[in-house]
């Protein structure tokens, strides 16, 4: 099962090294990652996405909390959250086929963001899932390129992550 | 205004740090300037060793013997990278040292600039922490961590590298007020619930055992296992690391359980209804087979390391908290017990599987050597080992006393530590008898750190069993490859006894078994510089009882 991890950090250079060592050396890959500062300073966010069994897991979070530069760790199983992925994707698109493509965009409430004589550039935030039936929509078009992140969540209400 | 250099030995003298083991380099020549003004006032011993290796194994053995912090330092490149086996035993055996490394300038660093190693990255899995110093004015608050992260909750080594310019350009100090880790937070005391629940698991047990590790050793627990032991009559077996923290010759002591461990600590275990672990990792040379493994027991678990627990094998009881705090806790709320029909069930086990080997008139039994050793230093001496058969004979018949007594590269399993370990151990503890027992491969891994010890005037005793193999490699192509001996004939090894002497060591030897007293004897009274003594010994005996690696007690061979 995908579990999705966020580490609070504190903003040292090697830190995402460390973090990435330890998933690494038990041959875990990572599915995806978003790193970025918060509005604390000196602190950093991650969330990283990661297929593995609950036990493994269980480790590799107690071992997260260990470093010295992480600050908190959850591992939202169970928590209720709101998450969010963004995809840009670029799209061959001329005349003809360029209304269609703006329809698929608006069910999928996406945003145009670049239009050429011969592209579309889609920009379109949601779930994995949401993404991943964009992409596929757009796929008959001709999909030049893809550029998507990782994932960010935090839990919803009062509660901290 | 002072330089980095200056604040490093000024952040040393804070830490309590007498005495370094290292060798200088080109980007070192700064920070040795600067330790040399301090060298000359008396408050601190620079120790020059011949390889970088031997300094890091010094710092470990100096740590364990002293429960002090060890400091190491080496040059950039090659220096720096002849550390990471030591860096890595200690990491692996939970040592608090702290290893200083030079840098290139910051303005080439990532160039592939001459003798640049990405020492930082190279280590990041075999340290607690590491610092790359990129500003002078941050190194004495970097310092003050260090230290205070090497030598709290599960001790471990932490790396500092500092860049040639870093360590040259001056800055106004400020003396840090103490240790600013926000992210680590080591538990120290457990939960209350869960330690009275283990008194309440105690009291329900018919047939428990103390499982104790290193951890109680770091931990300075060895007074409240002892307290809890005879309180409860509970036996008592130890890991590797765990050797001395409970007296072997006790009546409650099952001795070392494991692999190569004593037949009925590994009976009793089967037997258990209930382990109590306290600073032990259920580590596979301990458990074999995991599926196999104390299949009737429950499992209480003391570890100052959350990670620890639930890791190998699923735990009743989970503490989390140092376990000296813990112990001292727990005990009030223990049930006292009588002796009963558990304690004389180990009682037999332990008379009807003694361990014993084969007594030869002619030839040294390398067991033999070691119980010799243990009766003439009335086993009082610090022992340190290196790793393979003389390992496992020592840690089998040098019976100890006390914690720190037994010092052993464990986790990584690294030939060569004798030695330097030994030398590292006899300078914190001048006034103790230090001697290791090495295997002749394991010695010439690092033999050239005599040079370290007769240069210090340190009397360490390196008493090898000389039997011209890598003898465990070997016991294991006897037993599982049809005696294929295969690379581990060391045919060509030097002399111990001239090589000894071409050091201005003493060297003596060996060869019959009536030979054995008086030589050790004679060794025993060089009280000036290290003294190597090659012990010839039967060429082909194994370490026995043996449980195969990776299998149960029920594969427990005895020959």
């Amino acid at each position: 099962m995908t579990h999705t991890i966020t580490a609070i950090v504190q903003d040292h250079p090697g830190v995402l090294a460390r973090v990435a060592g330890l998933f690494a050396r038990r041959g875990f890959n990572i599915a995806s990652l978003s790193v970025n500062r918060t509005h604390r300073p000196g602190m950093s966010r991650m969330v990283i996405c990661v297929d593995g069994d609950q036990l493994t897991l269980e480790q590799i979070t107690k071992q997260l909390h260990k470093l010295v530069e992480v600050l908190k760790v959850w591992d939202h199983v169970d928590d209720p959250v709101v998450q969010r992925e963004l995809a840009l994707i670029k799209v061959d698109a001329d005349a003809r086929t360029r209304s269609e493509i703006f329809q698929i965009a608006t069910i999928f409430r996406a945003q145009i963001v670049d239009v050429s004589d011969r592209t579309v550039t889609i920009e379109c935030t949601g779930l994995t899932d949401k993404i991943d039936a964009l992409v596929r929509m757009l796929e008959p078009f001709g999909i030049k390129e893809t550029a998507r992140t990782g994932r960010v969540i935090l839990v919803r209400g009062f509660q901290d992550t | 205004m002072i330089t980095a250099a200056e604040a490093l030995v000024q952040g040393l003298s804070r830490a309590g740090v007498d005495v370094i083991f290292g060798i200088p380099g080109g980007v070192l020549i700064p920070i040795y300037d600067k330790l040399l003004d301090a060298c000359q006032s008396g408050a601190l011993r620079n120790i020059l060793v011949r390889h970088e290796q031997g300094a890091a194994h010094m710092a470990d053995g100096y740590a364990r013997a002293s429960g002090r912090v060890g400091v190491c330092v080496a040059t950039s490149g090659p220096g720096a990278t002849n550390l990471v086996t030591g860096i890595a035993t200690a990491y692996m055996d939970s040592v608090p040292i702290v290893a200083l490394t030079g840098q290139v300038r910051t303005s080439v660093i990532g160039t592939d600039a001459f003798q640049e190693a990405d020492i930082f990255g190279i280590t990041m899995p075999v340290v607690k922490h590491s610092y790359l110093v990129k500003r002078g004015q941050d190194l004495p608050q970097i310092l003050c961590d260090a230290f205070y992260i090497a030598s709290s909750g599960r001790p471990g080594p932490v790396l500092i590298d500092i860049p040639a310019d870093v360590s040259v350009a001056p800055f106004e100090p400020v003396v840090p007020e103490g240790p600013d880790t926000p992210g680590y937070r080591p538990t120290v005391r457990g939960n209350y619930r869960t330690i009275r629940r283990a008194a309440e698991v105690i009291a329900e047990a018919q047939r428990p055992l103390l499982y104790v590790g290193g951890g109680a050793v770091s931990s300075g627990a060895a007074d409240e296992v002892r307290k809890l032991a005879e309180l409860t009559n509970i036996p008592v077996f130890t890991t590797l690391l765990g050797k001395g923290v409970f007296p072997e010759t006790h009546r409650l002591s099952l001795g070392m359980a494991g692999m190569h461990g004593t037949a009925y600590a590994n009976y009793a275990i089967q037997e258990s209804d209930l382990l109590i672990a306290i600073g032990a990792r259920f580590d596979d040379r301990v458990t074999g087979d995991l599926k196999k493994f104390a299949p009737m027991a429950r499992a209480i678990h003391i570890d100052v390391d959350p990670a620890e627990i639930g890791k190998n094998v699923s735990v009743t009881v989970p503490i989390v908290g140092d376990c000296k705090t813990v112990l001292a806790e727990m005990i009030p709320m223990v049930k006292p017990r009588e002796a009963d029909h558990w304690n004389a069930r180990c009682d037999d086990l332990k008379a009807q599987y003694p361990l014993r080997y084969k007594q030869s008139a002619d030839t040294i039994m390398p067991q033999q050597a070691i119980e010799e050793l243990h009766r003439l230093t009335s086993g009082e001496a610090i022992v340190v080992t290196g790793v393979g058969q003389h390992q496992m004979w020592s840690a089998q018949h040098y019976l100890c006393s006390r914690p720190r007594q037994f010092l052993s590269s464990g986790g990584l399993g690294t030939m060569g530590y004798a030695l330097p370990a030994a030398l590292g151990a006899q300078v914190a503890c001048p006034d103790q008898l230090v001697v290791a027992i090495d295997g002749d491969g394991s010695f010439q891994m690092t033999l050239q750190e005599l040079a370290t010890g007769v240069a210090e005037r340190l009397p360490v005793k390196v008493m090898i069993l000389n039997n011209g193999y890598l003898g465990m490699v070997r016991q294991w192509q006897d037993l599982f490859y049809s005696k294929r001996y295969s690379g581990v004939d060391l045919a060509g090894s030097v002399d111990f006894v001239k090589l000894a002497e071409a050091y201005g060591a003493v060297g003596l030897r060996a060869t019959r078994p009536d030979e054995l007293v008086p030589t050790l004897e004679r060794a025993m009274a060089v009280t000036d510089r290290p003294c190597v003594i090659d012990v010839v010994v039967d060429r082909e005996a194994n370490v026995m009882p043996m449980i195969p690696s990776g299998r149960s007690v029920d594969d427990m061979r005895f020959e």
